[in-house]
């Protein structure tokens, strides 16, 4: 359903991003791994519209929407979530994930005012609502964004992007900053999302949640692909274990 | 229809048409009836500019202009080409919203603070116009305004405009109270939260700012054109500067996003200055002090801040 072709993004003199190809199938669980500043989270605005490639084409069911503006990726079925939150900290948790159906409703400002949106926005809610139960926030549907945790805001942003009804959702670090019993409860969520029917594009640090659910990896380091495979064939890649323990040694040094 | 009559129902809007109903009573002059009519009408425009403000977060400081617009053509067709006054008004308000409709058009596109200089700049070319089309406007000396009349009924006395104000008032708390819980509403105060993530939920940014600017443009006509019918005579102050910074204080003291707030920041600082026996030159000083103290002591605004005292007690 998505095809990534020779992918690249420079800013400045740096090039974040380099011939990176890979494709996604329908109704599988994809992720993109990587140490810190692999670019990862570059590849995610890449595909999400929020940067313009400077090279390379997205191919969405076959049409190359590279540069393509968010919100029209979102009428092609594409939502996604933010690693460092974008809650709309101005409105409610319902709120925000009404929102997320701002495409599957009537959204004129004349109607708005004059009432006319009432009907369907009840509807509009009812959905919500469940959504917000979906993903376990539930018992804060109708509080102020400023009032719940890190946690449960993680949680709403799946929320607000489910109730734009993807058919390809992507995840930025769903699971960071969650303590081991949240982690365990968001994997069991993407499971039960990709179960849905909803192909899912992940970006993650924590491997046990990703060797568990993922169905196909991507392997980046240093903005270029280094491996691809299930998580058996990229567990056994002596390049990626080199990545790795590069990595770690370079932290613990 | 069923609800749509429930929106009617809402007991904010139930009790503000009864205190506006019953306040006459307590009004002791034509004075103080006079003043009342003076916040209606400015927390019309306080209100429409609410919706671009604290809705969707976007900074005017030029919306006198379009009180202006309201203010001048409703002026101008009325005192020179003898058209009825329900027409001027509406011809007025169509115009405000084309001149919204052509700046924010192309400079909503951009990003940053655009619109705002746009707006400030908006505001200096109309008062500028306004000063010299002489044969127009009557240039800095002003124009004379006919009274209102609407289908041979004549808005005589300050009680007639007092009933005509409170239920405009009452439609623009009506307007917007009703966008603040619809799709469109949350698509404003969604892309104020977090643009990127209004985005990529499938708002188109910049139209639905351009709407908002141009919904507000109309509020801010409104209020001009009736100021105007109220006032009998118009000068280029409306579109100064000062009268800007004074809208755009009202929404700020009142607190962004928040209707009864516009309304509250409009009445405080349309009565405060005839408490206070007039301002004198000192308009600004006293506005920018108000902003400076708001933006200080109640960063959110009055009526949030009360909501939120209230909500913790009970």
């Amino acid at each position: 359903m998505l095809e990534v072709k020779n992918l690249s993004k420079s800013f400045g003199g740096v090039h974040a991003m380099q011939d990176v190809s890979f494709s996604v199938r329908a109704g599988s669980v994809h992720s993109v791994i990587g140490p810190n500043g692999a670019g990862k989270t570059t590849l995610f605005n890449l595909i999400s519209g929020v940067y313009e490639p400077t090279r390379g084409e997205i191919l969405l069911d076959g049409e190359n929407v590279a540069g393509m503006a968010p919100d029209r990726l979102a009428r092609r079925g594409m939502s996604r979530t933010f690693q460092n939150l974008q809650v709309c900290m101005n409105m409610t948790a319902c709120e925000n994930v009404m929102l997320g159906a701002h495409l599957h409703t009537p959204s004129s400002l004349l109607g708005g005012m004059t009432g006319a949106t009432r009907r369907a926005d009840a509807a509009l809610r009812e959905e919500a609502l469940r959504l917000i139960d979906y993903v376990g926030v539930g018992r804060h549907a109708h509080a102020h964004a400023t009032q719940l945790s890190f946690g449960l805001l993680k949680r709403l942003e799946i929320a607000r992007a489910l109730a734009s009804r993807p058919r390809l959702l992507l995840l930025d670090e769903p699971a960071a900053g969650l303590n081991d019993t949240e982690t365990h409860e968001i994997t069991e969520l993407i499971r039960s999302i990709a179960a849905s029917g909803v192909t899912v594009l992940l970006v993650e640090h924590d491997m046990k949640l990703v060797m568990n659910i993922s169905d196909h990896l991507l392997v980046l380091d240093y903005g270029r692909k280094l491996a691809e495979g299930t998580a058996a064939e990229v567990r056994a890649n002596p390049q990626v274990i080199a990545a790795y323990l590069g990595t770690e040694a370079e932290a613990s040094a | 229809m069923k609800a749509s009559s429930r929106a009617l129902l809402r007991p904010s809007l139930l009790l503000l048409a009864l205190v506006l109903a019953l306040l006459p009573l307590a009004m002791p002059n034509n004075y103080v009836i006079d003043v009342a009519v003076r916040i209606a009408l400015a927390a019309i425009a306080a209100i429409g500019l609410n919706l671009l403000m604290g809705f969707a977060g976007q900074i005017s400081i030029g919306h006198a202009a379009f009180v202006a617009i309201g203010a001048y053509g409703s002026g101008i067709v009325t005192a020179r080409f003898g058209w009825p006054a329900l027409p001027a008004i509406g011809a007025a308000a169509v115009g405000a919203a084309l001149v919204a409709w052509l700046i924010a058009k192309p400079i909503l596109r951009l990003k940053g603070h655009s619109l705002t200089m746009a707006t400030l700049g908006l505001g200096v070319i109309v008062n500028i116009v306004l000063i010299n089309e002489v044969a127009w406007t009557g240039g800095p000396d002003g124009m004379p305004v006919p009274p209102l009349a609407v289908a041979g009924f004549a808005f005589a006395k300050v009680l007639h405009w007092y009933a005509l104000a409170a239920v405009l008032l009452w439609l623009a708390v009506l307007l917007s109270l009703n966008l603040y819980e619809s799709p469109a509403g949350r698509a404003l105060r969604g892309l104020n939260g977090s643009e990127v993530a209004a985005r990529v939920m499938g708002v188109d940014v910049a139209r639905f700012k351009v709407r908002a600017f141009v919904v507000s443009a109309v509020f801010a006509a409104v209020s001009g054109s009736l100021t105007a019918h109220y006032l009998g005579f118009i000068s280029p102050s409306l579109a100064a500067f000062t009268h800007s910074v004074e809208l755009a204080t009202m929404v700020v003291l009142g607190g962004m996003a928040s209707t009864f707030g516009a309304l509250l920041g409009a009445a405080l600082l349309t009565a405060l200055p005839q408490l206070l026996g007039g301002l004198h030159g000192y308009e600004m000083v006293f506005f920018g002090l108000v902003l400076m103290l708001t933006m200080m002591f109640l960063p959110k605004g009055l009526v949030p801040t009360l909501a939120l005292r209230l909500r913790r007690k009970g």
